[in-house]
């Protein structure tokens, strides 16, 4: 892999993994459209595995369009166009003849809002896992008591696994979307403000059980909470749209004790410091 | 509704899902950009605020990691969850009560009358509907009345005979042409405009809709004599070359009545699925399903309520269909017997006789009004309750 390109268009350049296999998602120079909108422009990352990378910058810079671009999301809205490289595991997601949906599965995603299905607890998270033709109902219990269990949510829900998803309170519901996530073993978790609409108990439920499933996953959280980044992060991005209507860019990229305490880029430490947002 | 930093009930509201998306985006925004004020305000203050803050988290963290290693884990975190509650809100209190203090407008009288006016008017637009069913009903019972002291409730409604020169007023063939030629045209009608609205809302292009969904709407602007022409012109001679018979029975009645239920089911159907939130497709894409899958495991289940409704209001109008069945059905009082043998339904015998019926005949007609009114009801009440134990039972 190349050393020393520069990540991003900034002046600061996060020294390159040498080993492949330890990188997730290679990035070059990802441009994004939305018709004739440039979202985002010239951006460059790797993603490393079993680590947990945050996203952060002010709202409106790209940080979502980007990471459905990771999962191919953005094909589902129309008109939209992805140019540049982004190899998932050495493979490049858009190469030709790539199945998006087989990507989606191995590259799960936690919105925003919490999203279950309007159906029961069970149902919810057996819904990966029985598209993959599990049938069996024993194995079935057994992946969805980890699977619950995984996402902190198991003590709560174990008696009422029958009761709908909705019944569930914010907080909980979230859990839920992880945990059905978690069933069909992903390897990557891309999380779009997970905890922005939920409440604190549960924001710090999610938060342990990132770490407790970094060994297994590897975690993209986009967050507009500096303080959540600094806390569950290994690594961050920092992305900006400095001008309304030109596309953002990803301005600077490193660990995340670099980048909240020794930004490089005078807009990163700007924003950390919240002079701008 | 009331600025959304205001109070931790609005994030209560949001809960309850009483607030709208957008009301918690901004919330959203507005908590961001709180918690970045008055990071900054600390900074200004203090210039090295920001490395001492950024320590404390990193000592937080190293803390949490410490600590999940020692395997014991959710007390000692109860400090950081606090730390999590957004700064802003105590802000936006503090100014809330400081602008309005002691100044606040008294409803006035007007405005009471004003809201009083309007609340009852809506409450009579209402009561007509309830009324006009009840006097209907009542109207309908009355005349039909008489029957049952004349024929007999049970020579009426389980005699198989009616010939109105021999005095036998049974209406088993009528009540049995009703339901075939209903649940035959649901059959084939439900599955068409259900699929028909899959189309429409969840796979067709901006453009093939554009011009799909006015066609089908047009459906439901065309006049029932027409249908019927259509069902005797085209469809009889078709069926009779096809399956034998006159051409006329309940096959040609089910295919015309099959497509004029399309547009009410199709219809409401497509508002069911169009108000299923984006969200749970998204969901369902992201855990690898296809479009189908997501349509036929995640969609339609969603959405169920409200295809059983639609189906309800599809049958309602199967049910009381009378001239384009009437044109089409072949008008013999005679059980069903295979589905090109004609037979008739309770709502076409009704304006067949009505022109001459007099006297106990002139009854019989309002009694099978009034069993066609209890079983159009009953039907509604039933699927009702069905779904609301489906519900139940899911939920
Ligand atoms: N579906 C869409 N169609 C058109 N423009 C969009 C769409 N989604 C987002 N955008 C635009 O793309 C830019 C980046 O949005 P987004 O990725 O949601 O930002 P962030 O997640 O950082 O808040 C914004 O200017 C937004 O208005
Ligand atoms: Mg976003």
């Amino acid at each position: 892999m190349e050393k020393n390109q520069k990540v991003g268009p900034s002046s600061y350049s996060e020294p390159l993994v040498d080993n492949p296999a330890l990188v997730t998602f290679f990035i070059r120079h990802l441009n994004f459209w939305y018709g004739d909108f440039n979202a985002l422009t010239d951006v460059s990352l790797d993603v490393r595995k079993h680590a947990i990378t945050a996203f952060i910058g002010p709202s409106g810079c790209g940080k979502s369009t980007f990471l459905r671009c990771l999962n191919r999301m953005n094909d589902l809205i129309a008109g939209t166009k992805v140019e540049g490289t982004v190899l998932f595991d050495q493979a490049d997601i858009y190469g030709q003849g790539v199945d998006p949906v087989d990507l989606r599965r191995r590259v799960g995603m936690i919105f925003q809002q919490p999203n279950p299905f309007p159906q029961s607890i069970y149902d919810n998270v057996a819904y990966g896992p029985r598209l993959q033709g599990i049938k069996n109902k024993a194995e079935l219990d057994a992946i969805v008591e980890k699977s619950l269990d995984k996402a902190n949510l198991w003590k709560e829900v174990k008696d009422i696994l029958n009761k709908n998803g909705l019944a569930l309170s914010g907080g909980q519901q979230q859990r839920l979307c992880i945990a059905r996530v978690l069933a069909v073993q992903p390897e990557v978790i891309l999380m779009d403000e997970p905890c922005s609409a939920i409440d604190p108990t549960s924001v710090q439920k999610i938060e342990d059980l990132m770490h407790e499933i970094q060994d297994q996953v590897t975690i993209i959280i986009v967050t507009h909470n500096m303080q959540q980044a600094a806390r569950v992060s290994d690594y961050t991005s920092f992305f900006l749209q400095e001008v309304a209507g030109e596309p953002a860019i990803l301005v600077e990229s490193g660990p995340t004790s670099d980048i909240f305490t020794n930004p490089i880029d005078q807009r990163t430490e700007d924003y950390i410091t919240g002079r701008f947002g | 509704m009331s600025d959304p930093t205001n109070e931790y009930t609005d994030w209560e509201e949001f809960e309850d899902g009483t607030l709208t998306e957008e009301e918690v985006e901004l919330a959203d925004d507005r908590w961001a950009d709180a918690e970045i004020e008055d990071s900054a305000r600390s900074i200004d203050e203090t210039g090295d605020e920001k490395r001492n803050v950024v320590a404390e988290l990193m000592r937080e963290r190293a803390a949490k990691a410490q600590s999940r290693a020692d395997d014991d884990t959710v007390d000692k975190m109860i400090g950081i969850v606090d730390g999590e509650a957004p700064v802003g809100i105590d802000d936006g209190i503090d100014l809330a009560a400081g602008a309005g203090a002691g100044k606040l407008q008294l409803v006035t009288r007007q405005t009471q009358i004003k809201e009083f006016v309007l609340a009852s008017v809506f409450f009579l637009c209402a009561i007509v509907a309830v009324l006009g069913v009840a006097l209907i009903f009542a109207f309908v019972a009355y005349k039909a009345f008489p029957i049952f002291t004349e024929v007999g409730f049970g020579n009426f409604i389980t005699g198989t005979e009616w010939s109105g020169t021999e005095g036998k007023f049974g209406i088993v063939p009528f009540i049995v042409g009703s339901f075939v030629v209903t649940l035959g045209a649901l059959a084939i009608g439900a599955p068409l405009a259900v699929m028909t609205a899959v189309f429409l809302s969840e796979l067709a292009s901006k453009k093939i809709r554009s011009f799909v969904r006015p066609a089908v709407e047009l459906l439901a602007g065309i006049p029932s004599v027409v249908y019927g022409f259509f069902g005797v012109v085209v469809i009889a001679p078709i069926v009779s070359r096809l399956f034998g018979g006159v051409g006329f029975g309940p096959l040609t009645a089910w295919i015309i009545l099959s497509i004029m239920i399309v547009p009410t089911i199709a219809t409401l159907t497509e508002d069911a699925l169009d108000s299923i939130p984006m969200g749970i497709r998204e969901a369902s894409f992201a855990m690898g399903a296809n479009q189908w899958q997501t349509i036929y495991k995640v969609v339609l289940p969603a959405a169920k309520l409200g295809i059983i409704d639609a189906v309800i209001l599809g049958m309602g109008r199967a049910i009381g269909e009378t001239m384009a069945v009437l044109m089409v059905v072949g008008n013999a009082p005679q059980l069903f017997a295979g589905i090109t043998r004609p037979i008739s339904t309770l709502t076409s015998q009704i304006v067949l006789d009505m022109g001459y019926a007099t006297g106990t005949q002139r009854t019989a007609l309002f009694g099978m009004a009034a069993i066609l009114f209890i079983i159009s009801m009953s039907l509604v009440l039933t699927v009702r309750l069905l779904s609301r134990f489906g519900q139940e039972m899911s939920g």
